[in-house]
């Protein structure tokens, strides 16, 4: 799963699809997830980091996690690899 | 020393930049920033206070002139008049209505050394609101399902298909979503009250909507596309901001629209994407939209490529737009003499 190679995403959040025209703000950990992805790193990596990170219960992150990523897939900006 | 650029003298109309805007003022900013000529521009318009009668750093002169409905000879009459103080070289026209009767005094027109880009009649009518079924079919583009009626009768016996919610339509103007039949009967007799018969009853496609823009040159060829997504909508359905995408399929359906109907001149498709991410073509707008100036942001200047095939030039298509730019429409308070305002209203001249 990868982060499309057209979007673009700014330091600061900003995120923009070109194909549709839509646009949205994350927080930072939201732009560190999705600069992760679009560097190639699998999800499972990118969570222990944020976890070590953060020291956030795995339960509380792995549902927010989910619903992060469940947004980006709602909001086509990924795709499988 | 650079040389020195050839001057035109382009009649535009469409100049009402009002909540609804008529794409004329846009227009003209885009020939203002031509780079193959200079203008001097004639305006032409139908109310005593379209905005662009007094934008003067845009319009050098304005005319007023006669509705479509008044019959082409009076039309041409007005423009033979105007003519014979102006000298034109082109006419931009920038309504749907008046199309009609300047498309069958094109021929008339040129003999007189003023020349336009227009789509053929064959064009104009096939692309029409209650045409666009067979449009469809004909050039295989999804198009929503849509009813022609006549009478307020016929919302009675609409076909199983159509579910609600449905969008009702008028021949050139104003579209409604309606959810029960009460709702069709009041918007039917809004609109044929204002644009007459026939209103357009279409399924509705909930979804996305995009828009673009662009230039044909008759002969099959995409000389330009801009597609762009509405950003900030107004209570009427209009743009007043947007941003240019690049999605490919719109592209595409634009490439298939123009190399299929051979389209000549300026178009605006209106699209909705559906769940599905299917596009269905809603529209076909044949001439520029309001929101034309965005093209020249992004680096296709298509009012000055339209006067380029009008003047029987070779114009090259463009290859490239930029992806991420907006436009944001703002409304701007002008301060006009009265003496203005007057001149237009009683000697149809400013």
């Amino acid at each position: 799963m990868r982060i499309k190679s057209n979007i673009a995403v700014s330091d600061s959040g900003f995120i923009f699809n070109p194909d549709t025209g839509e646009s949205f703000t994350v927080n930072p950990t939201g732009a560190l997830i999705i600069n992760q992805l679009k560097e190639g790193r699998e999800l499972k990596e990118i969570g222990n980091d944020i976890r070590e990170k953060y020291n956030v219960q795995f339960v509380t992150f792995e549902k927010d996690f989910d619903d992060f990523i469940g947004l980006l897939r709602n909001y086509s900006l990924i795709e499988n690899a | 020393m650079p040389d020195k650029k050839r001057k035109l003298t382009i009649a535009v109309s469409g100049l009402n930049a009002i909540d609804s805007p008529g794409p004329g003022v846009a227009v003209i900013r885009a020939l203002r920033e031509a780079e193959s000529f200079d203008v001097r521009i004639i305006g032409l318009a139908y109310e005593s206070l379209e905005p662009g009668i007094f934008m003067h750093d845009l319009v050098d002169k304005t005319y007023q002139i006669p509705y479509p409905s008044t019959g082409i000879e009076t039309i041409f009459e007005r423009i033979e008049y105007i003519h014979s103080i102006e000298k034109l070289d082109i006419i931009i026209p920038n309504f749907d209505a008046e199309l009609y009767p300047l498309i069958r005094l094109e021929d008339k027109l040129k003999e007189m050394g003023i020349k336009m880009f227009l789509p053929t009649m064959e064009q104009f009518e096939e692309r029409h609101k209650v045409n666009l079924n067979d449009f469809g079919k004909k050039y295989n583009i999804k198009v929503p399902k849509s009813i022609v009626i006549h009478e307020i009768s016929s919302v009675y016996s609409l076909p199983s298909e159509f579910k609600y919610p449905v969008v009702v339509k008028g021949k050139y103007y104003d579209a409604s979503v309606c959810h029960n039949i009460d709702q069709i009967k009041t918007q039917f007799n809004k609109i044929t009250a204002k644009w007459g018969l026939p209103v357009i009853i279409q399924e509705f496609i909930h979804g996305t909507e995009f828009n673009v823009t662009g230039l044909g040159d008759g002969n099959g060829n995409t000389i330009s596309a801009v597609p762009m997504r509405k950003q900030y909508i107004t209570e009427k359905g209009k743009a007043w901001g947007g941003i240019s995408i690049s999605d490919k399929r719109i592209l595409d359906l634009t490439d298939h629209f123009l190399s299929q109907t051979k389209w000549r001149g300026g178009f605006e498709l209106e699209l909705m994407k559906d769940k599905e991410n299917d596009f269905y073509l809603l529209e076909i707008n044949p001439r520029m939209p309001a929101w034309i100036y965005l093209s020249v942001g992004v680096g296709q200047n298509i009012p000055e490529a339209l006067v380029r095939l009008a003047l029987d030039e070779d114009v090259k298509p463009f290859t490239h737009y930029q992806v991420g730019k907006m436009f944001v429409r703002y409304a701007w308070d002008m301060i006009v003499d009265m003496e203005e305002f007057q001149a237009i209203s009683t000697l149809g001249e400013l």
